[in-house]
């Protein structure tokens, strides 16, 4: 029972009140870069989501049955950045195959799912935390989707944000992030939410 | 070699936050105090330098295709290093920016600058372009830094500067790192555009 306790406890957590966006502030650049359409910030935040989960059992597998009986602790970054960038590869290719209009839909930002902090920031901070495997991946899949969610409310505000009526200086960015900042507002609504 | 020109593009017309928009997460995650902001500008300042010098060294004799692999391995290297010496040395700064130590390897910047300038450029320019870029950084983090610990907590480095119960807790929380980078870029936008005219 405790367990399952735990994992509904991560996925409120990591989807509603430690949002990986408006908290802990991992996987920004996407998060701006993508979001100008609800349509790729969809297939955007769905890709993010699978690397999460994957990305989250390999490196707990790899630092539990390598680095940590060979007492390579000091490896972690350049073994995880080096599992992430070839599973990434990986999912591209397999995507160019099987689901072309989304690889074309999705362009250069798949490649930049390897450089994007929050699929890194979930796999060390799966270690920090101590989880177990089932913990991991649950926390990476959900923490994906806490990205899903924030990308997919922001672009659809984005879209919105056309006909609205700001100072010059403020086009592009700046709105963007004005907007981001006042979703932070709302998610913040969210922490006062516990379980035991 | 104009060393000028390099460091007005790095703190002003080419500034890597203002103007490029890398390097976000970081940049709004720490600056919640002067130290921090410290911490993690220096940091990256000499991660940036070092890579920069190491992936204009070794740019000829790296194949095209495996050159992003090549760069983030040589960039996580210097992370290591610089993770390990800070856990050795001020382990306080350490432990408060926590994650984003080994986060330095994703930090669009170090890669942006590998990928649009060293790896195109002479040993000694991309080591000036590492120092001018990672100045232009650090100057963003420490006024981010200045607003959010002045104005949210009301203490500057630690010393309190206005009394406890006037300032805006929110600034200090990850809303307050949105608006005031939102606003900050504004202000770059506008500076830049009335510079045009």
């Amino acid at each position: 029972m405790d367990q399952i306790y735990e994992l509904l406890a991560i996925t409120l957590g990591a989807i509603l009140a430690n949002n990986f966006i408006f908290s802990q502030f991992l996987g920004i650049c996407p998060f701006l870069g993508v979001s100008k359409k609800v349509d790729t910030a969809v297939g955007m935040g769905m890709a993010v989501t699978f690397v999460m989960g994957l990305a989250s059992a390999i490196t707990w597998l790899v630092n539990t049955f390598i680095l940590i009986p060979f007492d390579l602790g000091y490896m972690q970054t350049v073994a995880f950045i080096l599992v992430i960038a070839s599973l990434v590869q990986f999912i591209e290719m397999f995507l160019q195959k099987s689901m072309p209009s989304l690889y074309t839909a999705l362009g250069v930002y798949l490649p930049l799912i390897t450089t994007n902090c929050a699929v890194l920031g979930v796999a060390l901070l799966n270690i920090q935390n101590n989880y177990n495997f089932i913990s991991s991946v649950v926390y990476g899949i959900t923490g994906g989707l806490g990205f899903l969610l924030a990308i997919v409310l922001f672009a659809s505000i984005r879209e919105r944000l056309v006909f609205a009526d700001y100072p010059k200086s403020f086009e592009g960015f700046p709105i963007a992030l004005v907007t981001a900042g006042l979703m932070a507002l709302a998610f913040m609504g969210f922490s006062g939410l516990k379980i035991w | 070699m104009n060393f000028g020109k390099q460091l007005k593009e790095g703190l002003i017309t080419n500034n890597p936050v203002l103007v490029q928009v890398l390097g976000m997460c970081s940049t709004m995650a720490i600056t919640t105090s002067i130290m921090n902001g410290l911490g993690m500008g220096v940091s990256v300042l000499i991660i940036l330098t070092a890579s920069n010098v190491v992936i204009s060294a070794i740019r000829k004799i790296v194949p095209d295709k495996i050159r992003i692999a090549m760069f983030i391995v040589v960039i996580a290297g210097f992370v290591t290093c610089v993770d390990l010496l800070l856990q050795a040395f001020v382990p306080a700064i350490a432990e408060s920016l926590g994650v984003f130590i080994p986060l330095i390897v994703v930090n669009c910047i170090i890669l942006g600058r590998a990928e649009s300038f060293s790896y195109k450029n002479g040993i000694a320019a991309s080591f000036v372009d590492g120092i001018c870029q990672g100045i232009g950084y650090t100057l963003v983090l420490l006024a981010m830094c200045f607003i959010r610990e002045l104005l949210g907590a009301g203490t500057l480095a630690g010393f309190r500067i206005i009394p406890e119960q006037f300032p805006i807790g929110v600034l200090t929380l990850p809303v307050g790192g949105f608006l005031v980078l939102g606003c900050l870029i504004a202000a770059m936008q506008w500076a830049l555009s009335r510079n045009k005219k």
